[in-house]
């Protein structure tokens, strides 16, 4: 929000949404994400350009909206539109304002987690880099196998939590070996997925949010 | 092969804490891709791509003409001197091969690569009706001294050590032990050298079959599928439905695609084309040739437009390589010849959806299998369907649990309206009270969810929704 103002973007939040309804959706209760889906079409009716700052929630308007309702024209021309309005964060900054640097004044090292639905999905992969490479403070350091899953996969992680948190400790791994302080990405499931094992091992490595970084007040360490 | 797909939360908990089969799963699955990305370099992205595209268009039209490729393959390869036998299901095809070796009087059977035949038990069957069945793929041959069901597609004994090759030797061939790995193909080579000479039958796969010339197209890199096909005076040849490609021009796109997506080669040792019995003028070959197409349940999912995309498959194992849920639990804990996500998508479908209903779930939708299939399946996409088939299938499909039906609906009315989410977070947040260490949740005592905090800490909800902040701090165009 602070960084799109100060981009000069009148941002505005409806205060009627709730959930894009990708829960229902990925475990197969295409009804009930339909409920919901048709509700976040209603909420964001209109012209206006819809922000969205987690790739998976983007990914559920913008990729999987229009076949949620392929059996409903009169839907599935809302949802098309809708689609087209749609972008995750990085995106919208990126190629919508057609800025990188925001005028982050974030310090310190950080390293980047390709969050799967934003880069295989929404094909971002150097949308948040370029934002995290424009901003003076930030040192950006690549992990290795920055791309692969961090065994979040929503339902996947409680439904089988002894797999995902055997894909975690690998992530973990790939995170501290960078030496940075913080683990940044687009997606708050992922983002979610390792605060919380960081959490409960007492690391010393943190998560943000990319917009928490390039809102800039965030310092390593604070 | 008996389906053990419903034990797969159970199987998959042993693998993730078994250190010797992640080892071997962390080593092996890092060197497939770092292979195949190191083989992909020769090509732009785009050439790359434009071969992905054609050949997975190239199976999707023979699919579509199945019917008339598959006549075409008959009467290729009964004009070749060949024989073709259409199986229905497993044991159709166990009887044919059991016949054929009936009648020829066939004693000892030598066999290549072939998971079609891992459906059919047909080494369990062979030994019953006396004939003895020796793998000669290494790989399989080590699974088979050690009783074993292949562990990946295309490595089926990857999770075997020189140590447990060395000891299995000692235990079936009376070698000496040894951790030396060229020693180790040396015993198997000598082992496997007899068994060449003195087969009756030879039984291959076929990663290919050409309906316009009859041909079995077989990829190996051990030169056994060429001995299996040639040294027995009978060759027979089982192949699933899906494998025919229309013309020998085809295979040479498969051939660019298949091996560099499988191992990172850019091509294997051994290309093996065989179309039907020897000739008057050939001086070696099997007097015999049959091919056995085997349908098995592939006709059910051919007649289903949701799911006749997952038959392109060609079995490279690229699926399974990139897949981080495969690279921890291995393929054993898929329960039946597939594993990986195209394991997890073609066996509920083949096997039964209610009694598979776990593997579709064993997925974090990543998307890294779509984007390494040579063939370009839309794996995710095909997992996401067969949850949908199991929440609103019909009777034989629906296997999701009331529990889950419940938690679901109590979601969906959660969010139902921005009054009914700050209700529900107002509960939660009253609820968390007793839970909650500075904002940390590190235990959930809740059906299904609670499997979070296994190894996680829960955030406690805000004090603040969002909303709440936007309307008291932010909506008038301030700065919180």
């Amino acid at each position: 929000m602070r960084i799109l103002r100060r981009l000069g973007v009148d941002v505005r939040f409806p205060e009627g949404q709730t959930c894009c309804g990708q829960v229902g959706f990925n475990g197969g209760f295409h009804d009930e994400a339909r409920e919901v889906a048709a509700r976040f079409i209603d909420v964001f009716d209109g012209d206006d350009y819809v922000v969205i700052p987690s790739g998976s929630c983007a990914t559920m308007v913008k990729v999987f909206y229009p076949e949620l309702f392929e059996d409903d024209a009169a839907m599935r021309e809302r949802a098309e539109r809708l689609s087209e309005r749609t972008h995750e964060l990085t995106d919208f900054i990126v190629n919508v304002l057609g800025v990188t640097d925001v005028g982050a004044g974030y310090q310190g090292a950080v390293t980047y987690h390709d969050s799967c639905h934003t880069l295989r999905e929404l094909r971002q992969r150097e949308e948040g880099r370029a934002l995290l490479d424009a901003s003076p403070g930030v040192d950006l350091t690549e992990m290795r196998d920055a791309d692969r899953c961090c065994g979040f996969g929503g339902l996947f992680s409680i439904k089988y939590p002894h797999i995902s948190n055997a894909i975690l400790e690998e992530k973990l791994a790939s995170v501290e070996a960078t030496g940075a302080g913080v683990v940044t990405a687009t997606d708050c499931g992922c983002l979610m997925h390792l605060r919380g094992a960081m959490s409960r091992k007492g690391m010393r490595q943190r998560t943000l949010h990319i917009a928490e970084v390039l809102a800039g007040d965030a310092r390593e360490g604070a | 092969m008996a389906v053990r797909t419903a034990q797969f939360k159970r199987a998959s908990s042993s693998a993730v804490v078994d250190p010797k089969l992640q080892t071997a799963l962390g080593r092996v699955m890092g060197h497939f891709i770092e292979a195949r990305s190191h083989a992909l370099e020769e090509f732009t992205d785009d050439a790359w791509e434009g071969m992905r595209e054609r050949a997975g268009a190239l199976k999707a039209h023979t699919l579509e003409h199945l019917d008339y490729y598959l006549d075409l393959t008959d009467r290729s390869v009964r004009r070749n001197g060949g024989h073709v036998h259409f199986a229905t299901d497993a044991a159709h095809a166990r009887s044919i091969v059991l016949d054929i070796a009936q009648r020829t009087g066939a004693k000892r059977a030598i066999k290549s690569k072939s998971m079609v035949s891992e459906e059919m038990e047909l080494n369990r069957h062979l030994e019953a009706a006396g004939v003895k069945p020796v793998e000669t793929d290494l790989g399989e041959y080590i699974i088979q001294l050690a009783g074993e069901t292949p562990f990946h597609i295309i490595a089926p004994a990857m999770h075997k050590s020189r140590q447990d090759v060395s000891d299995l030797f000692q235990q079936w061939l009376k070698t000496a032990p040894t951790d030396d790995i060229r020693r180790l193909c040396t015993i198997a080579r000598d082992a496997l050298r007899e068994e060449f000479e003195t087969a009756d039958m030879g039984i291959s796969g076929a990663n290919f079959v050409v309906a316009e010339t009859g041909t079995v197209v077989l990829v190996t890199n051990e030169g056994n599928g060429r001995m299996t096909t040639s040294a027995p005076r009978v060759h027979v040849a089982i192949s699933g439905i899906e494998k025919v490609v229309p013309a020998i021009e085809d295979v040479a796109l498969m051939l660019r695609l298949l091996p560099r997506s499988a191992t990172g080669q850019r091509i294997t040792s051994y290309n093996t084309f065989v179309s039907g019995p020897r000739a008057a003028s050939d001086e070696d070959g099997p007097e015999e040739f049959h091919l056995i197409l085997v349908d098995n349940g592939r006709l059910n999912i051919l007649r289903d437009p949701e799911f006749r995309e997952a038959l392109k498959c060609i079995r490279c194992g690229a699926c399974l390589n990139t897949c981080p849920v495969y690279r921890k639990v291995g393929g054993h804990a898929y329960g039946w010849v597939y594993s990986g996500p195209i394991g997890a998508v073609i066996t509920p479908l083949l096997t039964g959806i209610k009694e598979g209903k776990d593997l579709p779930y064993a997925s974090t939708l990543c998307g890294a299998c779509r984007d390494v299939c040579p063939v370009k399946i839309d794996l995710p996409s095909l997992l996401l369907k067969l949850r949908r088939r199991e929440v609103a299938g019909t009777n034989g499909e629906r296997a999701a649990t009331w529990m889950e039906r419940l938690l679901v609906r109590r979601w969906a009315g959660a969010v139902k309206t921005r009054q009914a989410m700050e209700r529900s977070a107002r509960l939660g947040r009253f609820l968390q009270r007793p839970l909650s260490k500075q904002g940390r949740i590190r235990r959930l005592p809740l059906p299904v969810i609670g499997g979070w905090t296994r190894g996680r800490d829960f955030p406690a909800l805000a004090e603040r929704s969002f909303a709440t902040i936007w309307r008291e701090e932010l909506s008038d165009g301030g700065d919180a």
